[in-house]
């Protein structure tokens, strides 16, 4: 079929392209569900304290709209389905969203799609390509989640339905977004519809489990869930993902042939003809760039504080009193709730640096793209469009973890109605914010001195992550642990709040971005 | 508006050096912009145009030599200089989600102001629609969008880096009238080109470069002698005697057809003479830079001042079409 035509060639290129990237995703995924096995069967030693858990879990609804229908959690596969069962699903959702965006949309709007089309012959060769690698990936990620809990001990069967979940999941929101990406113009407009598809399909079975079970059936995420793994499972709700695929599919060819290339089937929005007040200085550019992504991020945190804070005061029971979880939680002296509270903190500050680190480096993503060049060739200096950028981070980076807060606060408020904890619970990862900035700061400064090194600050972020949540288990160096800015800060509300360390661990965060703007100011601009 | 500290040059660039690791992008480097002229700024792709436009922006720093704006460090009084000038990239780059309108006005502000009465003069002069997005904009219409931004500034000099790259010719013409208005305003412009043609239209003086260096610097009447056209005409009768005429080289008579070079100075007195045998068509191509280099040149550098050492490293680079690196490659 000549349509077709050199379909085979492109995906092969394709997978010569991503092979890492998948298997990054791959492994993340494994990790995703192997590590609930682990933890599990570390957590909870005995068969009665795992059911003491697992009552507690079933019986709070904000677990169970975080995380999907109660069923069989006195069982390690049962607590692996429930635990990872939803976000392995999302995490599939993800990898095909990026991977049908890159070689689809991406590849029209950056004018390389033409030129592919121009040699590929087939009309649908690059829509079908990236199908095809969608698929491959869905199945080699089903295919490794499902082997890799077989491998662990747990019933074949449910580790198959997991399995078959994720990679089910991955292919509908894999079809969404090829239609998504026929309907808009930009990819991530096409982004963001998928998105807004995966956080319906989220909060749809969210509100199915506990309240109208009828909600859960419309949502693919839902759909894997109902397979039952490990508690009795039922394939056929297989057959509803699989229509799904195909209908979608279809819409995406029928709209495929009904657009031009380079073009979407929905207008684009025009924007304004004049600039308005905001965009006249570095800081309102800065501004207007990053206030999307920024909303995104506080959202983002606001849900997962609420996520840590509806555990409420259950986690006693959740945890058990396993060492390992008092090698976590427990800091000395303090409650176990407390602990908790102090430990969620951290991991949400934890994942406000992502917010941190990605804002960083704009500047530097601006800079590549040769945005900045016409920038400092106007009357903007190079010391206030770093400090514009850097500020914007900074900033953000209190919205942020501010976001983080409420949500934790709003969260326990709401679970336990005991709104007297209100004010510990908000402002108890604040303090972090010192070492939020350290890792701006640590990015300023790569990128100051050369951009092509600026991603170290994933790595900085990366080995911060690893000190807190490892370094006991793990046995570092006490020196090695003192790198991380975060070990330095007070862990409230385990601890009790201290300004020296915060004062101190703030003003390295400035010294380091004032030398990364110093260090631009010295070197040649791209 | 003439400067008022009574330079005359608007730009003097001496001696300029700049290597990008072991990349020489600028070679001894000299150019002279005097205060209201159009400079062409001339040289195959690779030469170091952008590089010795970047350096005068302050955007990188030169290894040696001077550079000065209106008799000042690009590089230290980056802000103050700024104020007084426009710049319009080869390759221009938008933000994907904000309007050219938005654009063009946050440049306008950026750089203190820019005359709104004439910004939409513009607009309608290069018939480009301000509304749509930095992401749906073609080549074309992002360069339009740099041009509008610069044009409706109210600067004294313009530095324009390949800025008809990616227009048609009714827009390169709508583009001429606005460096002439510009002019005619007391403004001067330096213009980067690799198309002789484009220059001839618009500059008082050229400046032509190669490797990094400055080869040639003056009015193009005083380049002529560098150029050849090459001519193509059929004619009433076979033409007798043109191998005689001063300046005609790789003379070919097929009958009534004739082809041939003739140095520009000579171009007046070849078609004198072939009007005597009856023109029925004639075609003649203007030259271009890249013939001139290599006529004029051969394969090597032309030694600025008269030392014959340097130089033999970068032959050939004008048969491939795509020469070393300009500088900004080597960051990518």
């Amino acid at each position: 079929m000549n349509l077709l035509a050199g379909t085979g060639r492109l995906v092969r290129f394709h997978l010569r392209r991503d092979w890492f990237s998948l298997l990054c995703w791959i492994v993340g995924g494994v990790l995703l569900y192997y590590s609930q096995a682990a933890s599990v069967q570390q957590l909870y030693p005995s068969q009665a304290k795992l059911d003491t858990a697992a009552r507690a879990m079933a019986a709070n609804p904000a677990f169970v709209a975080m995380a999907g229908p109660a069923r069989a959690l006195n069982t390690v596969g049962g607590q692996v389905a429930w635990q990872a069962g939803a976000f392995g699903e999302i995490l599939a959702g993800l990898m095909s969203m990026f991977l049908i965006g890159r070689h689809t949309r991406a590849e029209e709007e950056s004018g390389r799609g033409e030129l592919i089309r121009s040699y590929a012959g087939g009309r649908f060769a690059g829509v079908a390509s990236a199908a095809v690698v969608v698929l491959i990936a869905n199945v080699a990620l089903g295919a490794a989640i499902a082997g890799s809990l077989a491998g662990f001990g747990l019933p074949g069967a449910g580790s198959l339905a997991l399995g078959v979940a994720a990679a089910l999941a991955g292919l509908v929101f894999g079809g969404v977004t090829l239609v998504a990406v026929q309907l808009t113009e930009g990819i991530r407009a096409a982004y963001g519809i998928t998105g807004v598809a995966l956080g319906a399909a989220y909060l749809l079975r969210a509100a199915g489990d506990v309240g109208n079970r009828t909600l859960s059936w419309l949502s693919p995420i839902g759909w894997g869930q109902q397979m039952r793994a490990f508690a009795g499972e039922r394939w056929w709700p297989v057959s509803l993902s699989g229509a799904a695929v195909v209908v979608l599919a279809v819409a995406a060819a029928a709209l495929f042939e009904r657009r031009d290339a380079g073009a979407g089937v929905l207008p684009t929005r025009a924007g304004p003809a004049s600039a308005g007040r905001q965009l006249s200085s570095g800081l309102g550019l800065a501004v207007r760039l990053q206030r999307g992504s920024l909303i995104g991020w506080a959202l983002a945190l606001l849900f997962a504080g609420l996520a840590y804070g509806s555990i409420g005061n259950d986690i006693g029971d959740l945890l058990g009193d396993s060492e390992l979880s008092q090698d976590i939680f427990v800091q000395g002296g303090a409650s176990m709730a407390d602990s908790f509270y102090a430990t969620s903190a951290l991991m949400l500050a934890l994942i406000a640096s992502g917010f941190a680190v990605a804002s960083a480096l704009r500047a530097r993503a601006e800079e590549a793209a040769r945005r900045v060049e016409p920038l400092l060739a106007t009357a903007l200096s190079r010391w206030r469009w770093a400090a514009a950028q850097a500020l914007v981070s900074a900033v953000g980076a209190v919205i942020v973890v501010l976001a983080s807060g409420v949500g934790l606060a709003l969260g326990y408020g709401l679970v336990t109605g005991e709104w007297a904890q209100t004010g510990r619970l908000l402002t108890a990862p604040l303090p972090y914010l010192a070492a939020v900035w350290c890792l701006v700061g640590f990015t300023w400064l790569a990128y100051g001195l050369a951009p092509r090194v600026a991603t170290v600050g994933w790595l900085g972020l990366g080995f911060c992550a690893v000190v807190m949540l490892f370094a006991q288990l793990l046995r570092f160096p006490q020196w090695v642990r003192e790198i991380s800015p975060f070990t330095h800060l007070p862990m409230v509300p385990a601890d009790s709040f201290a300004l020296g360390p915060v004062l101190v661990v703030t003003a390295v965060a400035i010294a380091l971005i004032a030398a990364g703007v110093v260090a631009l100011r010295r070197r040649d601009i791209a | 508006m003439r400067t008022v500290d009574g330079m005359d040059n608007v730009i003097e660039v001496d001696d300029l050096h700049k290597s990008f690791g072991r990349t020489r992008a600028l070679d001894g480097l000299d150019l002279t912009v005097a205060s209201g002229e159009v400079h062409g700024f001339l040289g195959p792709n690779g030469a170091g145009k952008s590089t010795t436009i970047r350096v005068l922006l302050g955007l990188l720093r030169a290894d040696a030599g001077t550079a000065r704006l209106f008799g000042r460090d690009p590089w230290r009084d980056t802000v103050e200089l700024h104020r007084r000038l426009a710049y319009v990239p080869g390759d221009v780059s938008l933000w994907p989600n904000l309007s050219g309108g938005e654009v063009i006005d946050l440049f306008g502000r950026l750089r203190g102001g820019l005359d709104r009465a004439r910004r939409d003069h513009l607009l309608e002069r290069f018939e480009l629609d301000p509304t749509k997005k930095g992401r749906t904009y073609s080549k074309g219409n992002r360069q339009k969008v740099a041009l509008v931004a610069a044009l409706a500034a109210d600067v004294e000099l313009l530095i324009l880096d390949e800025p008809t790259s990616g227009l048609d010719p009714i827009m390169e013409a709508r583009f001429q009238d606005s460096v002439t208005e510009f002019r005619q305003r007391g403004g001067s412009v330096l213009m980067s080109s690799h198309i002789l043609a484009e220059a001839e239209q618009l500059c008082d003086r050229v400046s032509i470069i190669r490797a990094g260096r400055t080869v040639e610097s003056g009015t193009l009447a005083d380049l002529r002698h560098l150029t050849r056209t090459s001519v193509d005409a059929e004619l009433a009768a076979p033409p007798t005697g043109m191998a005689a005429l001063a300046g005609v080289h790789d003379l070919l008579v097929d009958g009534a057809r004739v082809r041939f070079d003739v140095d520009t100075d000579h171009l007046g007195d070849a078609l004198a003479a072939l009007g005597r045998f009856g023109i029925r068509t004639l075609t003649s191509n203007p030259p271009t830079l890249e013939e001139m280099f290599l006529r004029h040149y051969g394969d090597e550098v032309a030694p600025a001042a008269g030392d014959g050492t340097s130089g033999h490293q970068r032959s050939g680079q004008e048969h491939t079409g795509d020469g070393p690196v300009e500088g900004r490659k080597a960051l990518a």
